[in-house]
C-alpha cells in the first residue's frame, strides 16, 4: 500500500544502478564462470594437459552444436514450452544434408547446408503449427515428433550410412578447420549465441517471448500476436537444429540414422542448468550456453580426473536437480525480499 | 453536470446493437453505449448483465457477432486487442493482469517499447517514461523492479500507468476500485477526473454507487445482455438504477435480525505471522455474526486462512470449543468444525473444469464413503440436497462448475461448506462478485445460520454489509487488530477511522 | 439454443467418448491384425504381446494418477534400470534372490521418494525434477554394472516370469498385473484418495482449501510409482535373464505415450485408467503386429509419435470444428493455445 500513499519528497530521486532482475540473472551467470574455473583449475591441477590447445579445441568442438541447439530451446522454454524433437531434427537434417552431397557431390556444400537449415525449419513449423494452432501440449507435440522424425530417418536410411568417404573434402575441411586456432564450427556457435542473445533482450518480438511465458493472459490482452510467436519460435528451433546437423554431418563425416539421439536431454540440461526457468518467462541464452559449456567440460574432465565415464550421466543428473533446486532458492529470497519493501509490518 | 451532449455531438465510439454469443449463452444482444469525449460514463448492471463482455468486444478481445463498433463514427473492426489499443482504446482490467517475471517498466509498454537505432529497445528512455508517468500519477514505484510479489494495488497503479501511457482517448475501467480503497481510489479518480477534462472519454464501471457519483455524469444500464437506459446521473436515483439492474423490486438488502450470542466457539489468541500479522487475538461466539473489516491487504485474508490452516502461523493458538488446533492442518480444522469459503472463488474455492457433484462434496468424500468406497450415488444424492438448500441454478450436476454463473458457483462453495454442518464459518467477501439478487440471499442465509447457532466471521470490504449484518465489528490495519466495535458503536465513520487510523480520509 | 439439455449430454458423452474410442480402435486393431498378419492371432503370440505389454502397462498404472495430478515422472525407466542392475550386482555378491527382490522393490521405493521430496519437499517442477533424475539414476545404474551383464539367475525363477498359467497360454504375469490393475482401477475411480488426486489436478488451490493434502498425496503417487518401478525392474531382468544398465531404456517416453492415448489429459484432472489400459493395449499389439509384419522397430516409432499427436490434435480439431459450426461456449477462447504442462495459469503477479 506504501505506493499509494502521498508523493512523497523523495519523489524526485531518480534510481539509478543496475536492474535487479539483471542482477539476479547475472548472479546465475557469475556462478556459472565460477563453477567453470573451478572445474578447470582442478582438473588443470590434475593433468596439465587439459589446458593444452588440443584439449581446448576438443571442448570449443563438442559444445558447439549443444549451443546452437540450446539457443533454440532457450527460446522455446521461454515461452513455457519445449522442443524434445530437437535431436530427431539434427539426425533427419545431419542424415539429409549427407546424402544430398554424396550423391550430388557437384554441389557446393553451402547449398546443401541451407537444405538442411531448411529441412529442420520445415520440422519445427510441423512442431509449432501443431503447438500453436492445434493447440496441443509442446511436451506431447515434441514428445511425439521425437518419435516420428527419427522414425523417418530410420526409414530414409534403411539401415545404411553415409560414410566420410562419400562427402565432398570441402565440406569435411569446413567441419574440422578454424580461424586463428577456433574451430569454425565453435565460432558460428557463438555467433548464433550473440545473435539470439540480442534479439531476446533488446528487440521487442524477443521481449513478446518472456511476456508469452511470464504470463499469456497478460500477452493476450497486451496485443501480443502469440500463434504467430509461438509459430516463430519452433520453426526457429527446428531450423537452428537442422544447422546442427549440417555441422554434425561436416564434423563427424559417417551419418547413420541414429545422428544426434539423446541429444534433447544435454540440451535441456544445458538450459536449466544455464538458469532458464522450465517455465517460462526468465533466463537468458548467455546462461544457456554457459551451461551448455560447463557440461561438455565436466564430460571432457572426467576421464582427466581419473573418474569414470560411467558416472558422466548421473553428474548430468544431479547438476540439473541443483541447479532448479538453486533457482528455487533465489526465486523464494528475492521474492521474499520484494514482499518485505512492500510491508509495513514488523 | 450539462455535459450531457446534444444530438450533434458525434461520439468518440459508440457501440450499436452489438451482440456476442458463447455457445447457447447469449452474452450480449443489441447492447448500446456511445462515449462522448470529456465525458465519464458509467456502466451498471448486475453480475453476468454482460458488461464485462461488452468491453471485451470494445477491447478487441471479443469479435462481435452482429452490430458494429464505430469510431469516430466510422465502423471499425478490431483483429485483436493490439487494433483497439492502436486506436486509443485503454482498459483497465478488473484484475490485473501483469507479467510477473517482466520489469515495471516493460509491464507497461510491452509491445511498444521505445526503439533506438537498428529496432534495439531504449531501456532507458522506456524506464524514464515509466517514471515520468508514475510522477504523473503522484506515485512512487521502482520501473526496475519485477511486477512478481507487488501487492494488488501497486499492480493495478501499474495497469492504470500502462493505460495513460497510451495517450489514451477512451480509457474503460472494469472494477478498478474492487482492490483499492479511500485514498488510492481518490488518487485514481483525480488521475481520471484530468484525464476526463483533458477530453478522454472515460467509461467506468462498478458496483459502488458513491464512487460512480463521485466520478461520472451519465449512466448507462444493462440486464441480460441488452441496453435498458441511459440517463445523466442527476436525473436518476439509486433506487431506480437498482431496479433496472435487477428488472424487479428488491426486499431489503440485509434481513432483520436480533442475536442471542451463546457459548463462546472460536477463540483465536496471538495469532502471528512475521511479516504479514501480528498478535491477532478475539473470539467468536455461537450465534454471532462477527465482522473483520478493514483495508485490502490489512491481513484479514491471511488470518482466515491461519485459522483453517491453510496458511502457517508462526506464533499463537487457535482454539474451537476449548480445544487448540494444530497449525497448518486444515483437516482438523475440519474437524473441529470450522468451515472457510473463501475469497477467490474461482481459485479457491473451486476446480472449474470438474462436476458440480465433485465441488459439492469435496470436503466431505470420506464420510460419503461406505467401507471407504465411493459409488458415486451418496455424493450426487448429497450435492443435490445441499445445492437444492440453497436454490442453485443448474443444467446437470453433471456440469462442469465453471459453465455456472457468479451468483451459482458461490452458492455451491457455499453448499460444499455448508454439508459440513460446520460450528464455525468463515466468509472470505461472500458476495464480491455476484449480482444484488443472489446477495441478498447470501446475507439471508447468513443470518439463518447465526439463528441456528452457528458462529460465522465474516471478512468484507463492503462497509454496508458490514455494517448491515455483524453483531460485532473487528477493524484491521497493517496486520494488527486495532478495533472491536460492538454493533452500536460500528458506525461508517468509527469503522474507517479505524480502518486507516486518520479522519475521514477522503 | 434449442439444444440446451442436449449440450450437457453431450459434454458428458464427450468425456467418455474418447476412452470408447480407444477401446474400439485397439479391438479392431487386434481384428484385423488377427486377420492380417500371420502368426498374430496365435495364442503363443498373445503370450508374448502380455509379457511385452506388461511392464509398460504396470509403470502406466501410477504414471496415470501422477498425470492426473498435473504432474509427470520421466524417471520410470531409469529406475526400472537402476533396480535391475541393483539386481545383478547383488546377485554377483552372492545374496539369495529372496532378500534381492524385496531389497530392490525397496528401493524403487526410496527413489521415488527422492523424486517426492523434490517435487512437494522443495516445490521444484516435476518435468525438471524427473529429467533429472532420469539421467542420474540411469548413470547411477552405469556406475554400478558399467557395460556388462549379469545373466546367470537361478532358472527356476526366470522360468517362472515367462512360464503360463498351468495349461493356458496365459503368462504368469496376467495375476499380477490383473490384481495391480483392479488396485489402481478401485482407487482411482472409487476412493476418496482418486477423487483428492482429480481435485489436486483440476487445481491445487482449491483441493488445498478442500483440506487436501495436496503436497503429501503428490509424494505417495511419486513412492509408489517408483514401488511399481522396483517391481518392473525384478520382472524385466528375470524376463530377460539378464540385468544391464541400459535395461528399458527409454521406455518412459512410450509409457507417456501410451497414458495419454488413453485420454489422460497432460494438464491433469482429467482422464480414466480403462482408457489408459487400452491405450497400452493398442500400443503393445500396433507394435507386435507391425513387427511381425517385418516392419522394422525404428519404423514403428513414426506410428508411437502420430498417435501421441494424434490423441491430443483429434479432440481439439473436433471441438474446432464443433464450436465453429455451433459456437460452444467453451473454457479458453478458441485463439488460445495450450502449452506445456503449465501449472494453472498465475492470475496474479505472485
Amino acid at each position: 500500500m506504501s505506493l499509494l500513499s502521498p508523493p512523497a519528497e523523495e519523489q524526485s530521486q531518480t534510481r539509478t544502478g543496475s536492474s535487479r532482475l539483471d542482477a539476479v540473472l547475472r548472479f546465475r551467470e557469475l556462478g556459472l564462470v565460477l563453477a567453470l574455473v573451478a572445474l578447470v583449475a582442478v582438473t588443470t591441477s590434475a593433468n596439465s594437459r587439459f589446458l593444452s590447445q588440443q584439449s581446448i579445441r576438443d571442448v570449443l568442438l563438442a559444445t558447439a552444436i549443444t549451443l546452437l541447439l540450446a539457443c533454440g530451446m532457450t527460446m522455446v522454454v521461454l515461452t513455457k514450452g519445449i522442443d524434445l524433437s530437437v535431436g530427431s531434427v539434427l539426425g533427419l537434417s545431419a542424415f539429409g544434408t549427407a546424402t544430398l552431397l554424396s550423391e550430388y557431390p557437384s554441389l557446393p556444400w553451402p547449398v546443401a547446408g541451407l537444405v538442411g537449415v531448411a529441412l529442420g525449419a520445415a520440422c519445427g513449423a510441423v512442431n509449432g503449427v501443431v503447438i500453436a494452432y492445434g493447440r496441443v501440449p509442446a511436451l506431447v507435440a515434441t514428445l511425439g515428433t521425437l518419435y516420428v522424425f527419427r522414425g523417418i530417418v530410420y526409414f530414409w536410411a534403411g539401415g545404411s550410412r553415409v560414410n566420410a568417404g562419400d562427402l565432398p573434402r570441402d565440406f569435411l575441411d569446413f567441419g574440422t578447420g578454424r580461424l586463428l586456432g577456433v574451430p569454425y564450427l565453435f565460432l558460428i556457435g557463438v555467433l548464433v549465441v550473440l545473435v539470439v542473445g540480442q534479439y531476446l533482450g533488446r528487440y521487442r518480438g524477443g521481449r513478446d517471448l518472456y511476456a508469452i511465458g511470464s504470463s499469456e493472459d497478460a500477452a493476450r490482452l497486451a496485443g501480443v500476436a502469440i500463434n504467430r510467436r509461438l509459430l516463430q519460435v519452433y520453426v526457429a528451433s527446428g531450423a537452428l537444429a537442422g544447422l546442427g546437423g549440417v555441422l554434425h554431418a561436416a564434423r563427424y563425416g559417417t551419418v547413420d540414422a541414429s545422428a544426434g539421439s539423446g541429444l534433447e536431454l544435454n540440451v535441456v540440461a544445458a538450459v536449466v542448468v544455464g538458469g532458464v526457468a522450465i517455465f517460462g518467462g526468465s533466463g537468458t541464452v548467455y546462461g544457456a550456453a554457459l551451461g551448455a559449456l560447463l557440461l561438455t567440460v565436466i564430460n571432457n574432465a572426467l576421464p582427466v580426473l581419473g573418474i569414470d565415464q560411467f558416472w558422466q550421466r548421473a553428474i548430468v543428473g544431479a547438476l540439473i536437480i541443483a541447479a532448479i533446486a538453486l533457482d528455487r532458492l533465489v526465486a523464494v529470497r528475492v521474492g521474499r525480499s520484494l514482499r518485505r519493501k512492500d510491508s509495513h509490518v514488523g | 453536470m450539462d455535459r450531457s451532449p446534444n444530438g450533434v455531438v458525434e461520439p468518440v465510439v459508440a457501440l450499436r446493437d452489438v451482440s456476442k454469443s458463447f455457445g447457447a449463452v447469449r452474452a450480449l444482444r443489441g447492447a448500446r453505449l456511445e462515449l462522448f469525449t470529456g465525458e465519464a460514463h458509467a456502466l451498471v448492471g448486475e453480475n453476468g448483465a454482460g458488461k464485462s463482455t461488452l468491453i471485451k468486444v470494445l477491447a478487441g478481445v471479443h469479435r462481435p457477432d452482429g452490430g458494429t463498433v464505430e469510431l469516430d463514427g466510422q465502423a471499425v473492426e478490431f483483429g485483436g486487442p493490439g487494433d483497439a489499443r492502436d486506436a486509443g482504446i485503454a482498459v483497465i482490467y478488473q484484475e490485473p493482469t501483469l507479467f510477473p517475471d517482466l520489469s515495471v517498466a516493460e509491464n507497461i509498454f510491452v509491445g511498444r517499447q521505445p526503439r533506438g537505432r537498428f529496432g534495439r529497445i531504449d531501456r532507458a528512455a522506456m524506464r524514464a517514461a515509466a517514471e515520468a508517468l508514475f510522477a504523473r500519477l503522484g506515485v512512487r514505484v521502482d520501473p526496475d523492479r519485477p511486477a512478481r510479489g507487488m501487492s494488488i494495488a501497486d499492480q493495478q497503479l501499474v495497469e492504470i500507468a500502462k493505460a495513460i501511457s497510451t495517450d489514451a482517448r477512451v480509457l474503460v475501467m472494469d472494477e478498478p476500485t474492487a482492490a483499492l480503497s479511500g485514498v488510492e481510489v481518490e488518487r485514481l479518480f483525480a488521475v481520471a477526473r484530468s484525464l476526463r477534462d483533458g477530453g478522454a472519454a472515460i467509461l467506468f464501471i462498478s458496483h459502488r454507487f458513491n464512487e460512480v457519483e463521485a466520478l461520472c455524469q451519465r449512466v448507462t444500464v444493462m440486464r441480460d445482455g441488452a441496453h435498458i437506459s441511459t440517463d445523466p446521473l442527476s436525473d436518476v436515483t439509486v433506487d431506480q438504477i437498482v431496479r433496472r439492474m435487477v428488472g424487479r423490486d428488491l426486499g431489503a438488502l440485509f434481513p432483520e435480525r436480533t442475536a442471542e450470542p451463546g457459548e463462546v466457539v472460536l477463540e483465536v489468541d496471538g495469532l502471528s505471522n512475521e511479516g504479514v500479522y501480528k498478535d491477532v487475538s478475539f473470539d467468536v461466539r455461537a450465534g454471532e455474526i462477527v465482522a473483520l473489516a478493514g483495508l485490502v491487504g490489512a491481513g484479514r485474508s491471511e488470518v482466515a486462512r491461519a485459522i483453517f490452516g491453510v496458511d502457517a502461523r508462526t506464533s499463537g493458538a487457535v482454539r474451537v470449543a476449548g480445544r487448540s488446533l494444530p497449525a497448518g492442518r486444515p483437516r482438523a480444522a475440519m474437524a473441529a468444525g470450522i468451515a472457510l469459503v473463501p475469497e477467490d472463488r474461482r481459485e479457491q474455492g473451486l476446480l472449474l473444469d470438474l462436476s458440480i457433484t465433485r465441488n459439492a462434496t469435496l470436503p466431505r468424500t470420506r464420510s460419503l464413503a461406505t467401507l471407504g468406497f465411493l459409488t458415486g450415488a451418496s455424493e450426487r444424492r448429497s450435492a443435490r440436497e445441499w445445492t437444492g438448500r440453497l436454490q442453485t441454478k443448474y443444467g446437470s450436476l453433471g456440469d462442469p462448475a465453471g459453465t455456472l454463473s457468479g451468483g451459482n458457483q458461490q452458492k455451491v462453495v457455499l453448499a460444499k461448506w455448508l454439508s459440513t454442518q460446520p460450528k464455525v464459518l468463515i466468509v472470505d467477501e461472500p458476495t464480491r462478485g455476484i449480482d444484488i439478487g443472489t446477495k441478498a440471499e447470501v446475507h439471508r442465509l447468513m443470518a439463518q445460520l447465526a439463528a441456528e447457532g452457528v458462529a460465522v466471521l465474516m471478512i468484507s470490504s463492503e462497509l454496508p454489509e458490514v455494517l448491515g449484518m455483524a453483531d460485532r465489528v473487528l477493524v484491521m490495519r497493517e496486520g494488527e487488530l486495532v478495533a472491536d466495535l460492538p454493533r452500536a458503536e460500528a458506525t461508517e465513520e468509527a469503522v474507517m477511522f479505524a480502518a486507516t487510523g486518520q479522519q475521514e480520509a477522503a | 439454443m434449442s439444444a440446451e439439455p442436449a449440450r450437457t449430454r453431450l459434454s458428458l458423452g464427450r468425456l467418455a467418448t474418447w476412452d470408447v474410442g480407444v477401446v474400439i480402435v485397439t479391438v479392431l486393431t487386434i481384428v484385423v491384425a488377427a486377420g492380417a498378419v500371420e502368426h498374430f492371432g496365435t495364442t503363443r503370440n498373445f503370450g508374448f504381446l502380455v509379457l511385452d505389454l506388461a511392464p509398460i502397462l504396470l509403470l502406466a498404472l501410477p504414471m496415470t494418477l501422477i498425470i492426473v495430478t498435473g504432474e509427470i515422472d520421466l524417471s520410470v525407466a531409469s529406475m526400472v534400470g537402476l533396480t535391475s542392475s541393483l539386481m545383478g550386482v547383488l546377485w554377483n555378491n552372492g545374496v539369495p534372490l529372496e532378500t534381492i527382490m524385496p531389497v530392490c522393490v525397496l528401493v524403487g521405493a526410496v527413489l521415488g521418494a527422492v523424486n517426492g521430496f523434490l517435487v512437494t519437499g522443495l516445490g521444484l517442477p516435476s518435468l525438471a525434477v524427473t529429467i533429472g533424475t532420469l539421467a542420474l539414476y540411469r548413470g547411477l545404474s552405469f556406475v554400478l554394472l558399467g557395460n556388462t551383464a549379469v545373466a546367470d539367475f537361478p532358472r527356476d525363477h526366470t522360468a517362472w516370469a515367462i512360464g503360463s498359467i498351468g495349461e493356458s497360454w496365459l503368462p504368469n504375469v496376467v495375476i499380477p498385473i490383473v490384481a495391480l490393475v483392479a488396485v489402481f482401477v478401485v482407487v482411482l475411480h472409487a476412493t476418496p484418495i482418486g477423487r483428492s488426486v482429480y481435485a489436486a489436478g483440476a487445481n491445487p488451490t482449491a483441493a488445498a482449501f478442500s483440506g487436501i493434502a495436496v503436497g503429501r498425496l503428490k509424494f505417495w503417487l511419486y513412492v509408489t510409482s517408483g514401488t511399481v518401478a522396483g517391481l518392473v525392474g525384478v520382472f524385466w531382468t528375470l524376463r530377460f535373464s539378464s540385468a544391464r544398465a541400459d535395461n528399458a531404456d527409454g521406455l518412459e517416453l512410450t509409457v507417456v505415450a501410451a497414458v495419454l492415448l488413453g485420454g489422460v489429459s497432460i494438464f491433469g484432472g482429467r482422464g480414466t485408467l480403462p482408457g489408459v489400459v487400452a491405450g497400452v493395449v493398442l500400443l503393445a499389439s500396433l507394435q507386435n503386429a507391425l513387427r511381425l509384419a517385418d516392419v522394422s522397430t525404428e519404423a514403428l516409432t513414426v506410428v508411437t509419435g502420430s498417435l501421441l499427436i494424434v490423441s491430443v490434435l483429434a479432440p481439439n480439431l473436433t471441438s474446432a470444428i464443433r464450436s465453429a459450426a455451433h459456437r460452444r461456449r467453451r473454457p479458453r477462447p478458441p485463439d488460445e493455445p495450450m502449452h506445456l504442462l503449465s501449472p494453472k495459469r498465475e492470475r496474479t503477479a505472485s
